[in-house]
């Protein structure tokens, strides 16, 4: 002990256009774009993939074949590997070589990347499941372990993801929630019997994600030994490292010239060279460890900026005015039965759109614009009504 | 620290940007316990009264009126057309340029005259004045750079002489402040000035200047979207018009209105007929005071879709008064105002989408306005007088 648990975050929304108020009623593709664009999608994703799924999954499947004791887990939304299959097929079949390993687990989300939990059950129910279908299509594979998007998770949610089968549920380790306890243990969702909660180490992850190229740090440069040593010393004091994150960590947001690639190769060898650490997936986490004690998560809980709550997705009147749109027309869509139009309203309900309009004002700030293809979130609003109001106009028949 | 500044009248007696300006830095100034001895050409506007006012107002300043027509924002045809009314005209230049430089001999006997430390001039006619006062003091000279000949003639037909006059002010300069990395720019590419000599200070707002009480319910019943600003070439306006019109097209419950005066008011308010639009633009002439607040207030948008824009004081009042704001990325002040909408002002189709955008959702216009009206705390006169003091300082011996 302890064991380490990795989960690697895989997504790309479809990004809207530029859409003008003048193309509503004229123009009902939102999506594809031609060009340059920093909302290419095509673009964008043959990019990811030569920056980082390609080499990170060619990493991890050098790493598993020298130390098959080496473990990870990943969480794609169903966005990602649509786009994935249309624009570089070939990230697929790597990443299917990786899951063929035996050494990866696969967990389930919302196909849409959505925060359809928060608006409607029944929606959220519906793209889990379609995003289990995905799994399974494409990897012959069937998870038992629920994360949901940004890590959004409260009571509530657990109670609904143990009914719907799950053994395991991912929240963040948030010190503010925890009140004293550890992230390091495995937990009882309050008011559930089986299902079991895992926790991201959110300072160990962050220093991997956020804080690995940041010269003005002090534990700057970070090398694999070091991190060994980090967590050496939770031995006896925890079972379970839990390190989540974006698996864009790896040559996106860290790039390749950081080190950070190296850093994933050597981190294996380090850590095993303690006998008294291992690597587990999240499934076998919960099965190998008791649950420490039962936690009441009342308040959502998310993985993003130093709130971690929703306010970067619905923070604003702005946010909460085109979430309550695109939710309330929900009966609508589901009465034309048209399969088209749902998946378009569908694609409009993933997280990103409603991150690109967050307005906070602090150093988060900056992490939001790094990620944005909007040169402000009242643009990216403002893209996103007219979208929306062409949408309704297509729904209603008008077009 | 005293200074001897040679800059232009302050409000309410001034007729845009450079005013507010040069009042902002002063009071500023003042209220750090510099002495200010404040220069300007004397007019109709400029009176004994403007004296007794600011000497109340700003108590460390002291006001020195010279005789001459000169006037902010002149051009020869406004200098000719006030020279040809004045009684006493063998007394001033016949022209624009030989006015200024009149004006700049009058300050070597100011110079002469007035103790100070440094000498710190504001724009190009006023360069030539900060030249000769240094002449005679040997004291430092900080040129003020508020605008460029290519900014006001909109890039259409630079008058040869002032620029001439622009450039020479400027590299005889000690140092030189620019409203903007915009402007810094401007200055470094079409004068070939060193661009470690240049300072960029951005102009501030003094928020409370703008919150009243004044009753502003709009009388139309439809949303209002605001220009106010100079009718010249380099502000836009032209391009306000054919986006209104535009926005017309999807959306018949709008009043624009157009506020101001200057060379282009006629060719302005023909466009707007000419495009069909005569009867949804308003033209109010030029407002001040009251009305002005009134009007800033009254608005749903405000647009300064200038061509070319050194800073752009008017987003931060309109701002203060609780109006969101769309600002042309052309504009200085864009380097700073982040919560608001930008578009290229050549991009009239942009700023019809995002002006009907304002427009149909009540949220937008709230977020803009609150978070807008937020950002502009730290957009204050005072920290521009900071950065300005650490430039004297940088420039005059300690222990002074």
């Amino acid at each position: 002990m302890p064991s380490i648990c990795f989960y690697f975050q895989v997504h790309q929304p479809y990004r809207i256009k530029k859409y003008s108020v003048f193309d509503i009623g004229n123009d009902h593709n939102y999506f594809d774009v031609g060009g340059a664009s920093d909302k290419n999608n095509e673009v964008i994703m043959k990019k990811i993939a030569q920056k980082c799924y390609l080499p990170a999954n060619k990493v991890l499947f050098d790493l598993i074949h020298r130390h098959p004791e080496f473990k990870v887990s990943f969480s794609f939304s169903g966005v990602a590997l649509e786009q994935m299959e249309k624009y570089a097929p070939e990230v697929i079949e790597s990443f299917q070589r990786l899951v063929d390993t035996g050494n990866v687990e696969i967990l389930d989300e919302t196909y849409y990347h959505s925060l359809s939990f928060f608006y409607s059950n029944d929606e959220f129910v519906e793209q889990i499941k379609m995003h289990r279908d995905k799994v399974k299509n494409l990897f012959d594979y069937e998870p038992q372990i629920f994360r949901n998007t940004e890590l959004a998770y409260n009571n509530e949610l657990a109670v609904l993801v143990e009914k719907l089968g799950y053994k395991g549920i991912i929240a963040e380790g948030w010190d503010y929630y925890l009140k004293g306890k550890s992230p390091n243990f495995v937990y009882r969702p309050y008011n559930t019997k089986k299902i079991k909660l895992l926790l991201k180490n959110y300072k160990l992850s962050d220093d991997i994600a956020f804080r690995f190229s940041n010269r003005g740090w002090e534990e700057y440069p970070l090398h694999a030994p070091k991190f060994a040593e980090w967590v050496n010393s939770v031995n006896g004091n925890g079972q379970t490292i839990n390190l989540f994150m974006d698996y864009e960590t790896f040559g996106e947001h860290q790039w390749e010239d950081t080190g950070i690639f190296n850093f994933l190769r050597a981190l294996p060898e380090e850590i095993l060279k303690n006998p008294d650490n291992d690597f587990k997936t999240p499934s076998e986490v919960a099965d190998a460890y008791e649950v420490r004690d039962e936690l009441d998560m009342h308040n959502i809980v998310t993985w993003a900026d130093t709130e971690r709550d929703l306010s970067a997705w619905t923070g604003n009147t702005m946010q909460k005015s085109a979430l309550k749109k695109i939710y309330e027309i929900e009966d609508e869509v589901n009465a034309r039965e048209d399969e088209k139009l749902k998946d378009e309203w569908r694609k409009l309900q993933t997280s990103d759109h409603f991150y690109y309009m967050c307005t906070k004002w602090c150093s988060d700030g900056d992490v939001h614009k790094y990620f944005s293809p909007y040169e402000s979130p009242y643009e990216a609003f403002i893209n996103y009504m007219n979208v929306l109001n062409d949408f309704k106009m297509v729904l209603s028949g008008e077009k | 620290m005293k200074v001897l500044m040679f800059g232009w009248e302050f409000p309410p007696f001034n007729s845009g940007g450079l005013g507010t300006a040069c009042y902002g830095i002063t009071k500023a100034l003042s209220e750090k316990g510099v002495e200010v001895n404040f220069v300007l050409p004397k007019s109709t506007k400029v009176s004994e009264d403007f004296v007794n006012i600011i000497s109340a107002n700003l108590p460390q300043t002291k006001i020195t009126l010279v005789d001459s027509l000169l006037t902010s924002y002149m051009t020869n045809e406004t200098y000719w057309s006030v020279f040809r009314s004045t009684k006493s005209r063998g007394f001033y230049s016949s022209n624009l340029v030989g006015e200024v430089e009149r004006y700049a001999a009058i300050a070597q006997d100011i110079a002469a005259e007035v103790d100070h430390d440094i000498i710190h001039c504001h724009d190009w006619m006023t360069l030539a004045a900060g030249e000769e006062a240094r002449k005679i003091s040997g004291k430092p000279l900080v040129s003020h750079i508020h605008s460029t000949e290519s900014d006001r003639s909109g890039g259409q037909g630079m008058n040869q002489v002032i620029s001439k006059i622009e450039r020479e002010g400027i590299r005889s300069a000690d140092r030189v402040i620019a409203v903007s990395k915009f402007t810094k720019n401007k200055i470094v590419s079409s004068y070939d000035i060193e661009k470690e000599k240049i300072d960029v200070v951005y102009n501030g707002i003094n928020k409370s200047d703008f919150e009243n009480n004044l009753d502003a319910t709009n009388p139309f019943g439809k949303k209002i979207v605001l220009f106010l600003g100079r009718l010249t070439l380099h502000k836009g306006a032209d391009y306000f018009l054919r986006s209104a019109k535009k926005v017309l097209e999807k959306n018949k419950d709008v009043v624009f209105i157009v506020s101001g005066g200057g060379d282009m008011e006629r060719k302005v308010i023909e466009l707007s007929c000419q495009l069909g639009i005569g009867d949804k633009v308003l033209f109010t002439g030029f407002l001040r005071d009251q009305q002005l607040q009134k009007i800033y207030k009254m608005a749903d948008l405000y647009v300064m879709p200038s061509v070319s824009e050194p800073f752009g004081i008017t987003p931060l009042e309109a701002l203060a008064s609780g109006t969101p704001v769309m600002i042309s990325k052309q504009s200085g002040v864009s380097e700073v105002l982040h919560h608001c909408l930008k578009v290229d002002f050549w991009n009239t189709d942009e700023m019809a989408n995002q002006i009907l955008a304002v427009l149909e959702n009540q949220e937008l216009e709230d977020c803009l306005m609150q978070n807008g009206n937020r950002e502009i705390d730290g957009l204050n006169w005072g920290r521009a007088a900071d950065k300005i003091l650490g430039i004297y300082k940088s420039l005059v011996p300690a222990g002074t």
